[in-house]
């Protein structure tokens, strides 16, 4: 195990941000902190880097006891979600500055920071200083600096929160694409499920201070722990007392599996390619599924068309406890 | 509003240049001559450097300490450093007196068993004028600090730098105007510093007596033209630190 | 104004409690620091106030009621206060025009408002002296007048409301007054019910620093009042008097009335400087 997290907990005053966290995260391994704000995973992400002390548990990285280690003695590299560029730095020495404080030989700085640069695509931009470059180009030089002193760990707060949806999307293929290459433990904080699910190895869900569910992107999205971990990951809606996701929910226009329920359908939606089809059952539930265009095309349907809807067979759903059901997200 | 700020400002201070050059240079290379007026000159600038080096270490360092850190006090320290920009210069130079006094000083008598004379003296005249500017570089400071944050230093530490490398390399880069900006206010006012001065250094002529000093005594001594050429002089080194302040700071930062 | 800005809010993971951070090392700053303040400005005011109330209470009363202190601190307190009510409409329309309007010289008189900040006051006393004294091209003159002590302090004053109102106008919205023309209300209205408001705190904290740096002055008006005792004596060059015939103890009780008002003035600033910057 690359980081080993043992029964952290960490308060601010009044506000409990992580309560007795356990995680183990492996070699080489990217893994995900998923959840909603203000939710304790950036708390965790700044106690493993030790930018934050925790009130009580242990921080192991790489086999060492790393709980009191000051950060600049950890070996990890931090990145932050708005980029804390050195301003008055160009980008080349942005890069060098950890290799400068560790006094390594001037040409052994030189020939780095050009293969880093070259890394993270910005060999030509290396004179320039950081107010110069997009957003996206920014975050590369943020993680070229973190890489460049060949951290053991590398940790990404929310590294791509502040960039728009396009540049979010091709930065996070890169990320995926360079870790390949790269290879180094590395942690990033995300509240965006589709973020997580599409780059990580491993996904840790926090909530409230607390590890909801850890596993391969798989597992959580298939075998859901809980209502949280499953409305989190998708859409769900309730089907006769269970959440499910609305591309389970199978719809047919003929009664053909007896707990089948009968309904109208409400309301259509298209959306891209797919269709949002709302349908109130006779019983007063209302219940969303999502097709395919062609899908909702073959079975005839309309707004106000009698339908039987149910749970697609071998497909997973979390039972929902009285209390009532969470919001999807 | 123009003709308010003409008649309050504008055409007052251009009488002085006017007057100091009412004969041509003569009345400047006067004084320039004068050996008593140079060597008021000289210690003008010697005490003024002195000032600001001692306010430009202390209030880069206390504004460190006041936004970077939490301390118990932390807000009556931060009002109380603002303190020195109302009190009048006259109390300035008493309370002085009364602590470093040589005869019945707080503490006087003994610094002078030990040799160290303040009041009367050059160290007197440093202190009274370290007091009057000693906000100056803070309030520049304190405000950077704080748009800045932490991110970069942040940053730095979680690349290994220890504290000392991120002052020197992180910080003081990111408020290196702010610094300047203060600086350049504190030398105006410290050059310029007339009542709590006059009250500490005995305004001996050819030893403690400074360029402002020199101004009032031309003055009451019906030395017109003497005065407005020293006043000229004090009034150009002001004016040009204010026209580079406003200059160099970038539009927006007040 | 002052030094400290309260901080920003921050996300609920990065909010500290309002504990000690001091490491070894920045504690060793922070004592020295404290240190050196309090040897140059804590502990030479509070022999200040030490001296003053050595002698007793009734001493100290009788100096400060001795009537020509007593003329020299009425004269004082009036002309600071009738300096900062003109400062008060003069430097919020002159922080408007700077803000509203461009115009060409506009740089020139941001200038020209610094200039009594960074004039030594001396030579602010000199300036004045000659359009405003005995020679006055204007035919002007005010010297050894009460009237010469108001222009002084007004001349010294001039920056404070100016460079307080500034920043707080320009960050004001111009569409928050186009909302109000839009729902009816003329420019005087929108002007008294939305923007003086807003700039009220930023009006009153300059204003105060006015007073207080008025109350306090010495070097501009020390030539051009001539320190006619009940005429143009005004509290500052009345401690110098005393200090000059070695007369600390009664120097000291005068100083202390100047110093309740500058801390006065500091409280009074520190509650405003909150509620500033808690509208902006």
């Amino acid at each position: 195990m690359s980081i080993e997290v043992k029964n952290v907990s960490k308060s601010f005053g009044d506000f409990v941000a992580l309560e007795d966290v356990n995680v183990s995260i492996g070699s080489g391994q990217l893994t995900a902190l998923l959840g909603p704000s203000g939710g304790g995973k950036s708390t965790l992400l700044r106690i493993i880097a030790g930018l934050e002390s925790a009130d009580s548990g242990s921080i192991t990285i790489e086999g060492r006891e790393a709980t009191s280690l000051p950060p600049q003695k950890r070996n990890v590299g931090f990145v932050f979600q708005h980029y804390a560029a050195f301003k008055h730095l160009s980008v080349a020495r942005n890069v060098a500055f950890g290799l400068e404080i560790r006094k390594r030989p001037k040409a052994e700085i030189k020939a780095r920071v050009e293969e880093l640069l070259e890394l993270v695509h910005l060999s030509q931009f290396g004179h320039r200083l950081p107010a110069q470059l997009s957003g996206g180009q920014r975050q590369r030089m943020a993680l070229a600096r973190a890489l460049a002193v060949e951290p053991s760990v590398l940790l990404l707060d929310e590294p791509f929160g502040a960039l728009d949806a396009k540049v979010r999307k091709e930065l996070r293929d890169w990320l995926r694409r360079l870790h390949d290459e790269v290879h180094v433990t590395t942690v990033f904080v995300t509240h965006d499920q589709e973020e997580a699910l599409e780059v990580a190895d491993q996904i840790v869900v926090i909530n409230e201070g607390r590890v909801e569910q850890i596993g391969t992107p798989d597992e959580l999205y298939d075998h859901p722990a809980n209502e949280f971990v499953m409305s989190f990951l998708g859409e769900v809606t309730t089907l006769s007392g269970r959440l499910v996701r609305p591309h389970d929910v199978q719809m047919q226009t003929a009664p053909q599996v007896p707990e089948a329920l009968e309904g109208q359908v409400s309301r259509m939606l298209r959306i891209g390619f797919e269709v949002r089809v709302t349908v109130l059952t006779t019983d007063g539930q209302e219940i969303v599924a999502t097709m395919t265009r062609t899908q909702a095309r073959s079975l005839g349907l309309a707004e106000g068309a009698p339908v039987w809807v149910s749970h697609l067979p071998g497909a997973e759903g979390v039972d929902v406890p009285a209390h009532g059901v969470l919001a999807a997200s | 509003m123009v003709g308010y700020l003409f008649l309050l400002v504008a055409w007052p201070v251009s009488l002085v240049v006017t007057k100091a050059f009412a004969d041509g240079t003569t009345g400047i290379r006067a004084i320039l001559e004068d050996p008593d007026v140079v060597h008021a000159l000289q210690l003008t600038v010697v005490v003024a450097l002195c000032a600001v080096v001692i306010n430009t270490v202390f209030g880069v360092g206390m504004s460190l300490l006041l936004v970077r850190q939490e301390f118990p006090g932390k807000r009556a320290l931060s009002a109380l450093v603002d303190l020195p920009l109302s009190v009048s210069p006259i109390v300035v130079g008493l309370a002085l007196v009364l602590v470093y006094g040589g005869r019945n000083g707080w503490f006087g008598p003994t610094l002078e068993e030990h040799g160290l004379r303040v009041i009367f003296a050059t160290p007197g005249m440093v202190l009274a004028t370290a007091f009057v500017a000693l906000p100056l570089v803070i309030r520049e400071v304190v405000p950077v600090l704080h748009e800045i944050g932490t991110d970069q230093e942040v940053a730095a530490r979680s690349l290994g730098a220890n504290s000392w490398q991120i002052f020197w390399r992180i910080t003081l880069p990111a408020i290196k105007w702010a610094v300047v900006y203060g600086v350049v206010l504190s030398l105006a006012r410290s050059l310029g510093e007339f009542g709590a001065v006059k009250v500490v250094s005995g305004n001996v002529l050819g030893e403690t007596r400074t360029a402002t000093l020199v101004v009032e005594e031309k003055y009451l001594n019906f030395d017109q033209q003497g005065a407005y050429a020293t006043a000229f002089l004090l009034a150009m080194v002001s004016v040009a630190c204010i026209v580079i302040v406003s200059l160099v700071r970038p539009r927006g930062h007040r | 104004m002052s030094a400290l800005a309260p901080e920003a809010d921050r996300p609920a993971t990065r909010r500290r409690p309002a504990r000690s951070t001091l490491t070894p090392a920045s504690g060793l700053g922070l004592g020295i620091a404290v240190l050196w303040f309090s040897l140059l400005v804590l502990i030479p005011l509070c022999a200040v106030i030490v001296t003053a109330v050595d002698g007793g209470w009734q001493i100290f009363w009788a100096t400060i009621t001795n009537e020509q202190t007593f003329a020299a601190i009425r004269l004082t307190v009036l002309a600071a206060a009738a300096v900062t009510v003109v400062n008060a409409v003069m430097g919020t329309a002159i922080a408007w025009v700077l803000v509203r309007d461009r115009f060409w010289g506009r740089g020139v008189l941001e200038v020209l408002i610094d200039i009594p900040f960074a004039l030594p006051t001396i030579v602010a006393g000199l300036v004045l002296l000659s359009l405003y004294g005995t020679d006055s091209p204007l035919g002007i003159d005010v010297a050894n007048q009460p009237a010469s002590v108001f222009l002084a302090y007004l001349f010294v004053t001039l920056p404070f409301v100016v460079r307080m109102v500034q920043p707080v106008l320009e960050e004001l919205d111009t569409d928050v007054e186009e909302a109000a023309s839009s729902l009816g209300a003329s420019r005087l209205t929108t002007f008294r019910r939305v923007i003086l408001p807003s700039l009220t705190p930023a009006i009153a904290a300059g204003s105060a620093l006015s007073f207080a740096r008025g109350v306090s002055e010495y070097g501009a008006l020390v030539l051009l009042s001539g320190n006619l005792p009940f005429k143009t004596e005004v509290t500052s060059v009345r401690i110098l008097g005393s200090v000059e015939n070695n007369n600390l103890a009664a120097a000291a009780s005068v100083a202390t009335l100047l110093l309740v008002i500058s801390l006065s003035v500091i409280v009074l600033l520190d509650v405003l400087q909150r509620r500033v910057s808690r509208r902006g």
